[in-house]
């Protein structure tokens, strides 16, 4: 079964990459990619009190979500989003679980609403005031691929647009010593059922056998697989090359996969 | 959307492991909230444990998943024969073509709890038998569920806090309507641990006594565990001949976002009332066609305000509900899976539970709270499932025979 939908705008955030796009010619290859550690900017649509609690996935979550929103000349307000990343709020997990190893368990009432996996969805969702559907998944290191398979579905059964949120933020250690993400990382895809003038490519998706593709660029590739958001580079790179293509992204041990990109 | 049919389901909490047990209890009104003893906590508060969690053994092959998460999800999927029904489901649709969607808020993190206590004096590095990936990490019980199962399809967890397992249902029905996958199973899993435990006591919102929903002295909630599962697959063609009576249908699904407060409700219950409007929409029902309504009802005030406030409004004085969150603690990322199942018995068995615990209404909440059990015929009910970050989900359910 074949799942189309419309690229309609691409936020991007991680290290070395600052927007979409900037981000293109490193992805062509026509600029070099040189890591530098992400600049997360101020959640600046957010209140006062939120912006204080908010940690790197809110700030993360709210520039990949508003540059491809912004990109597609949508309002948030109306969209329905899926958010999916492999963890938490890393920083704030590190200080819960060492306040309940010590003698005084007394966390704070923001660290304990900012536990929850959907942290990043609801500060979205008081930023933007979108009162719309917000799906939250985490399926460990095959999180971006069904983030992007819960997001499609919708846009294909729902027939609506959406936003899909895929990102990862790091672990302090000890945490960071098993489970090594080393750097916030985030794309940010506008999907839409038809085909608009605003339409960037159109892309088709398929399950598949076939192993994930690899990225040419050694440090782009190094990227790819340790950020589990950052498996979905291998779409980007397509479009950044500005040709028709094929992509097998990767997913779970069982499945993957299998993208037709059509550009526009 | 098309109906689906939850062609076998189970739920072990507090009150009973099974159908069976947890049928008696709703039937005898008895709660599965005690003192709470778990681990080291020492807060003066009630929670629903589920006996022997920690005596389920997690098969050799998949030892790395052990902790208390995924025992209890193991312990749920013995139950009712559920498992023997997935391997059915795998030699009919293929396990390729059954997807797994499960919901958890807290997953496996009391592991991690448990490992910050062991950390190297020297290193401050975590012990060496600490697996995060197949324990703390949310996706877990789901990625535990498809290897126990051997499944190949699609797999995810749906981690919105407390609707969670709710959400998973819209997750499942989205990707059969694309013809990804023809069965799945749904469902969540919710352990007790610290986080929550003192979490919720933060935020003064852990009553010391059993939690007391939509009762005038309530005073916050009381934590409890479960593991609820549901296998979904399409309604068979020719129905009245297919199906039996008292099959149980999922009919509709509302979902929203307060836009409002990580942990408070929108005060009017707009999102609420935006997620419940949407389920009897996508169902094509009248609210007055409801015959009952499993409330979120987790006895903090804010909550059973608003929510009474938005139900009250929509249905009016007319429709029984209750929160059977009295019986088995709010089971958090389990809650929708949970009140599903308890929704699919009262369906089933035409049993209205009460409300327990509550002794005096709220007398501001204009509604038809039941604290007694009713027996009656029960065609289609609806339940409710919010979650900080403002969530909401509403799904509403029927019986094959009357839908």
């Amino acid at each position: 079964m074949t799942l189309t939908a419309y690229i309609e705008g691409i936020g991007l955030l991680g290290p070395g990459l600052t927007d979409w796009p900037s981000s293109q010619s490193i992805l062509s290859g026509q600029q070099p990619y040189q890591p530098s550690k992400t600049i997360l900017p101020s959640p600046v649509l957010l209140p006062a009190a939120e912006r204080r609690r908010s940690g790197a996935i809110v700030k993360l979550t709210l520039a990949t979500g508003l540059e491809a929103i912004a990109a597609a000349r949508l309002d948030a307000i109306s969209l329905p989003s899926v958010f999916s990343a492999s963890g938490g709020d890393g920083e704030n997990c590190h200080a819960i679980c060492e306040m309940l190893a010590s003698d005084d368990r007394q966390i704070s009432p923001t660290r304990f609403h900012n536990s929850v996996h959907n942290t990043a969805s609801g500060y979205w969702s008081i930023a933007t005031g979108a009162m719309t559907a917000s799906s939250v998944l985490c399926a460990f290191d095959a999180s971006f691929g069904a983030g992007l398979l819960e997001a499609l579905t919708q846009v294909v059964v729902d027939n609506t647009r959406i936003v899909l949120l895929a990102c990862d933020t790091p672990y302090p250690e000890p945490l960071y010593k098993v489970r090594s993400i080393p750097d916030a990382f985030g794309i940010a895809l506008v999907l839409a059922p038809e085909r608009s003038a605003k339409a960037l490519a159109k892309i088709t998706a398929n399950l598949t056998d076939a192993s994930a593709d690899r990225l040419a660029d050694t440090a782009l590739e190094s990227l790819r697989l340790s950020i589990p958001a950052a498996r979905g580079l291998p779409l980007l790179h397509t479009i950044a090359m500005q040709q028709d293509g094929h992509v097998v992204l990767d997913y779970l041990d069982s499945t993957r996969l299998a993208m037709a990109i059509t550009l526009y | 959307m098309n109906p689906l049919w939850l062609s076998h389901f189970t739920a072990t909490s507090s009150i009973g492991r099974g159908l069976d047990q947890t049928l008696a209890a709703l039937c005898q009104r008895r709660t599965g909230l005690a003192p709470c003893t778990f681990d080291t906590v020492d807060l003066a508060t009630v929670v629903g444990e589920v006996a022997g969690v920690d005596e389920v053994r997690i098969p050799a092959h998949l030892a790395e998943f052990d902790c208390r998460n995924n025992r209890l999800a193991l312990l749920g999927l013995m139950q009712d024969g559920f498992a023997e029904a997935v391997h059915a489901a795998i030699k009919k649709f293929g396990a390729q073509r059954i997807g797994v969607f499960l919901g958890t808020s807290t997953s496996g993190i009391l592991q991690t709890e448990l490992a910050y206590r062991r950390r190297n004096h020297a290193t401050g590095a975590l012990p060496v038998d600490f697996i995060y990936g197949a324990t703390h990490n949310t996706f877990s019980v789901a990625d535990f569920t498809r290897h126990y199962f051997g499944l190949t399809g699609p797999a995810v967890v749906v981690s919105s806090a407390c609707s969670s397992s709710a959400k998973v249902f819209s997750s499942a029905q989205r990707m059969m309507a694309a013809g990804l996958i023809d069965a799945a199973i749904v469902g969540g899993v919710d352990s007790l641990c610290l986080t929550t435990l003192y979490g919720f006591n933060s935020l003064g919102l852990l009553s010391e006594q059993a939690c007391r929903p939509y009762d005038a002295q309530r005073n916050g909630l009381s934590i409890g565990e479960a593991a609820a599962f549901a296998l979904l697959e399409s309604v068979p063609e020719h129905p009245r001949e297919n199906l039996s009576n008292d099959a149980v249908l999922l009919l509709g699904i509302g979902e929203s976002s307060d836009a409002y407060h990580m942990s408070s409700p929108h005060p009017d219950g707009l999102g609420s009332r935006m997620a419940m409007q949407d389920a009897l929409k996508m169902s094509g029902l009248r609210p007055s066609e409801i015959d009952y309504i499993n409330l979120h009802g987790t006895a903090t005030q804010n909550n059973d305000a608003v929510e009474g406030k938005v139900v009250s409004a929509l249905f009016g004085q007319a429709t029984p509900c209750s929160s059977t969150k009295g019986a088995t603690g709010h089971t958090l990322g389990a809650a929708g899976g949970l009140e599903a199942v308890i929704c699919a018995l009262a369906l089933q068995h035409g049993l209205l539970p009460a409300g327990l615990n509550t002794q005096n209404l709220d007398p501001a909440l204009d509604l038809d709270y039941l604290l007694d059990n009713r027996e009656q015929p029960v065609a289609r009910v609806l339940s409710n499932s919010f979650g900080f970050g403002g969530t909401n989900c509403s799904l509403i359910f029927g019986r094959a025979g009357s839908a």
